[in-house]
């Protein structure tokens, strides 16, 4: 079987997949890194939202090969509980997520505008969440935490 | 598995930003009891009746809760521990926290219909004011003093006077209560609260933010498989055959049928989406749904109907008095999806013998009795455990996804996942049902009702019907529910204002166009977009403005200040709707609504201001203002949440959503084709919560949806003076409307 070195979260990883278009997604779902979430499988809906070399990408749309040679960061990647990202700490600040299953896609989007934009508008942060849904309607708490995440009032 | 902890500080601070209460909050400090979802703790008393099903006082201290409602992102996690702490005398860090398991938590019934805190924490605080009554008791005769004399605080009874108290563990600690709840017993003076009123943070969040929680989607058991259900082309088609060699290619693909169940499971995901995909099978056709553009006349003209009358109130003026304008109109409010951001997903391990299933159901022990029937098993053989899943907002296809499972388990004899594809779930998930309401009234120059006669068309719930049929047991031909169970959808037909005449008037259909199942606040966004907008065409026909009308006819004093409360955050300009600049290329308006939500539960008033454009048709809301009184608060931040989230999601629901379908099918089965807002659709909201803390505490998570369509059309009303009365309020339907064609 065909296997692909990819980089996830800063850790070398070798995955076998019979077929190059099996999509990122479930790459790093087989891996265990669970945060990134299947919402649509057609890149309409941000659920499965990850960094390839830094910019936000929709995972279910990238295949396994063309990820190769490209740092992936999920969002457990991003930080952890005893060392968050600031954008985890300012999510968690403003209690943002309600059943949370766009939560991940929704740090890793803003994490790929405050990449590019450290102290973005908050026209900036709606435009680059634009292709992530909330069911929930968590919405505004996501643009106040992604505002004080950049050291701004939300 | 074991139980994700997370670390919270609950000591917190609480800071102001920006005009909302921001949750202040540390990663480091305290442990926070685990939320051991998934695990498998030995089965115990859940008798709904007794103390020890909801609370067990642990020897080393702590205390665990046992609630039968679960939390799918509204809060009960952290409300219920406050209610029973509070009651309890304990700090609510010492509280453990278990739910929705059918073998460890008691039954409260589904969690639906705002009833999570109002009558599910209810019980538990009644089961904690019994438990602190008898450790008072214990502890009265340990210390040889009177029970009055002592008080429960911090997790011990001690002597009010001072002095060594004694702990809860020392007095009962492992050991069950043997008591049944009991109604007299004493509560806690809401004076003297220090926990419940407190926004504490939900503590499900930060794994949430962290990638940490454990979410259904990622359950996982050794040996398991993975399974998708292959559906049919056409609702109720029969599978005539199935090309096995299509799936030849893939490893490891076995296909299961059972009579017109189809499904493919695989060792991995992937090849199971594939195989999913790939497999070709013949299906019968059929077309059994009526036609989309004619459902109105279907639903007016269904001969099957029984009618009823629901409310008979006073006696119509006849003749009418001089200077009466009499008003009739027709709303309609289609069918939509519960459109959940996740489609749904179950793990299911059927042995020969008993059978556990994990699944993100509103009611697992609703469904104990349903899955034991089609798996052919004891009731008390079957096990259904809550493991979140994506938010869902009544019944969408979470426990459609864990029959599934669970039939494929049985099949292969091996741990089963079920995922649902965005198809499936847009597809087939149960629909929040059509309904069709005519209005009619009478109202006099000072704004009096003198009469008002509703009649709806929706369809009926056979009675006692617990669930809805699943899809899994009805293909495969095994022994399912039949019946209807689209929520209590005809609440809220009537006006809360004083008439001279009311009657409401359902004709209850037999048959719903598509499987109905309550959608979050069951029926009320429509029959509360119906009467609060007629409302607003009786003040615009009496030439008054819609606040003054509704203070006329408004005798609850919670409900004028609530109006009031709007009026004044939205400084109201009185006059009568429409506006003057009804003929500009941007128009604006502002209107309002007012709900009590069922008559007897949550109040709101809420105020809209919208801008419509005239030339694409399309609305924008600008702002939206509520003022929000659900009695005794429990957690203010958990309230607000629930609040910005139904108001969010419900201006998504009358801007932009309607099911498709063909005679067939559904057509609308992902997100361009059913489309949800977007953060470009965000409007400004401002919230005012009142905290009323000597009233029972009612929920807070439907009533806010119910006023949101009739707020967004009379401001829309307000703009262009044209009436929007079927949802949604497309671009072209404005359009239409502004055209003067019916809308």
């Amino acid at each position: 079987m065909p296997s692909y070195d990819l980089r996830v979260n800063g850790s070398a990883r070798r995955v076998d997949s019979p077929d190059a278009d099996k999509p990122l997604l479930y790459v790093l779902r087989d891996l265990g890194l669970t945060a990134t979430k299947y919402g649509c499988g057609l890149g309409q809906c941000g659920a499965c939202t990850v960094l390839a070399d830094g910019t936000a990408v929709q995972s279910c749309q990238m295949t396994v090969a063309d990820a190769q040679g490209k740092a992936i960061t999920t969002l457990e990647g991003l930080g952890s509980a005893s060392n968050p990202h600031p954008l985890q700490t300012a999510f968690i600040q403003y209690q943002v997520p309600q059943c949370g299953y766009c939560t991940s896609g929704m740090i890793m989007s803003a994490a790929g505008l405050l990449a590019k934009k450290q102290k973005p508008s908050e026209d900036d942060v709606r435009s680059a969440l634009e292709v992530n849904l909330c069911r929930c309607g968590s919405h505004m708490r996501v643009v106040s935490a992604v505002m004080a995440a950049s050291g701004q009032r939300g | 598995m074991t139980a994700s902890s997370e670390k919270i500080r609950v000591s917190r601070r609480k800071v102001l930003k920006g005009g909302a209460l921001i949750v202040g909050f540390a990663l480091t400090g305290m442990q926070t009891r685990a939320f051991a979802q998934g695990a498998t703790g030995a089965p115990r008393r859940v008798d709904a009746k007794e103390v020890d099903s909801y609370l067990a006082v642990n020897g080393d201290g702590t205390v665990t809760v046992y609630c039968g409602k679960v939390d799918l992102g509204q809060g009960l996690r952290i409300a219920i521990p406050q209610i029973a702490a509070e009651e309890l005398g304990i700090g609510v860090d010492k509280i453990g926290y278990v739910e929705g398991d059918t073998a460890l938590t008691p039954n409260q019934g589904r969690t639906s219909g705002s009833s999570g805190i109002q009558r599910g924490g209810m019980q538990i605080r009644q089961a904690a004011a019994t438990a602190r009554k008898a450790m008072i008791e214990l502890a009265a005769q340990r210390l040889n003093l009177k029970p009055e004399d002592l008080v429960s605080s911090d997790g011990e009874i001690r002597p009010k006077a001072g002095g060594a108290g004694i702990a809860f563990a020392s007095l009962l600690g492992d050991r069950r209560f043997d008591l049944k709840l009991d109604p007299n017993a004493p509560l806690k003076n809401p004076a003297a609260y220090t926990i419940v009123g407190k926004s504490l943070p939900r503590p499900d969040v930060a794994g949430k933010c962290l990638g940490t929680a454990v979410y259904v989607q990622n359950f996982a058991l050794p040996g398991m498989l993975h399974g998708r259900v292959v559906r049919p082309p056409a609702i109720g088609a029969a599978l005539v055959s199935v090309d096995e060699d299509s799936v030849k290619g893939l490893a490891g693909v076995k296909v299961v049928r059972i009579n017109n169940f189809l499904a493919v499971i695989a060792e991995d995901e992937w090849t199971s989406v594939r195989a999913a995909r790939e497999l070709r099978a013949q299906w019968s056709d059929v077309s059994g749904l009526p036609a989309q553009d004619k459902l109105v006349e279907t639903l007016r003209t269904d001969p099957g109907v029984t009618d009823q009358a629901l409310i008979t109130k006073g006696a119509p003026l006849s003749p009418p008095p001089p200077n009466v304008k009499t008003l009739s109109a027709s709303y309609f409010w289609p069918m939509q999806s519960h459109a959940s951001l996740g489609p749904s997903c179950a793990v299911a391990d059927v042995r020969a013998d008993q059978a556990t299933v994990w699944t993100a159901s509103q009611g697992t022990h609703d469904n104990r009795a349903t899955f034991a029937r089609f798996l052919g098993l004891p009731e008390d053989k079957v096990r259904l455990i809550y493991i979140e899943g994506s938010g869902c907002y009544g019944m969408n296809g979470h426990e459609d996804a864990a029959a599934d499972a669970a039939i494929l388990s049985r099949a292969v004899g091996r741990p089963v996942r079920v995922q649902w594809s965005r198809a499936d779930e847009h597809g087939w998930d149960p629909k929040g049902p059509p309904q069709l309401l005519d209005i009619a009234g009478a109202v006099d120059a000072d704004g009096h009702i003198l009469d008002w006669r509703t009649e709806m068309w929706i369809p009926q719930s056979t009675r006692g019907l617990l669930n809805i049929p699943l899809l899994g047991p009805q293909a495969a031909g095994l022994d399912n529910i039949v019946g209807l169970n689209p929520g209590l959808i005809s609440q809220n037909g009537d006006p809360p204002y004083v008439a001279d005449h009311v009657q409401v008037i359902v004709h209850w259909l037999k048959e719903a166009p598509l499987r109905p199942a309550p959608l979050r606040s069951p029926g009320k966004p429509a029959n509360c977009f119906a009467v609060e907008s007629f409302a607003d065409e009786l003040a615009a026909a009496a030439g008054i403005d819609p606040i003054e009308f509704r203070l006329r006819g408004l005798k609850n004093p919670r409900g004028i200040e609530l109006i009031k409360r709007v009026a004044a955050m939205m400084k109201w300009q009185t006059r009568p709707s429409p506006g003057a600049s009804t003929g500009a290329a941007l128009v604006r308006g502002r209107g309002m609504s007012y709900v009590h939500y069922k008559h007897s539960e949550t109040l709101v008033a809420m105020g809209m201001e919208v801008a419509v454009e005239r030339a694409s048709g399309r609305i924008k809301v600008e702002r939206v203002f509520c003022a929000h009184d659900c009695g005794q608060i429990i957690n203010p931040d958990g309230v607000r949440a629930q609040v910005e989230g139904g108001i969010l999601q419900t201006i998504s629901r009358v801007l932009m959503e309607e099911v498709k379908f063909d005679r067939s099918r559904v057509l609308s089965v992902d997100w361009s084709s059913y489309p949800i807002m977007r953060f470009s659709d965000l409007p400004k909201l401002e919230i005012d919560l009142v905290d009323r803390p000597n009233e029972p505490p009612f929920g807070a998570g439907e009533a806010s949806c119910a006023a949101v369509g009739a707020a967004l059309a009379n401001a829309t009303y307000d703009a262009i003076g044209v009436r929007l009365r079927t949802i949604p309020f497309t671009p072209e339907r404005v359009k239409a409307a502004l055209n003067g064609k019916a809308s």
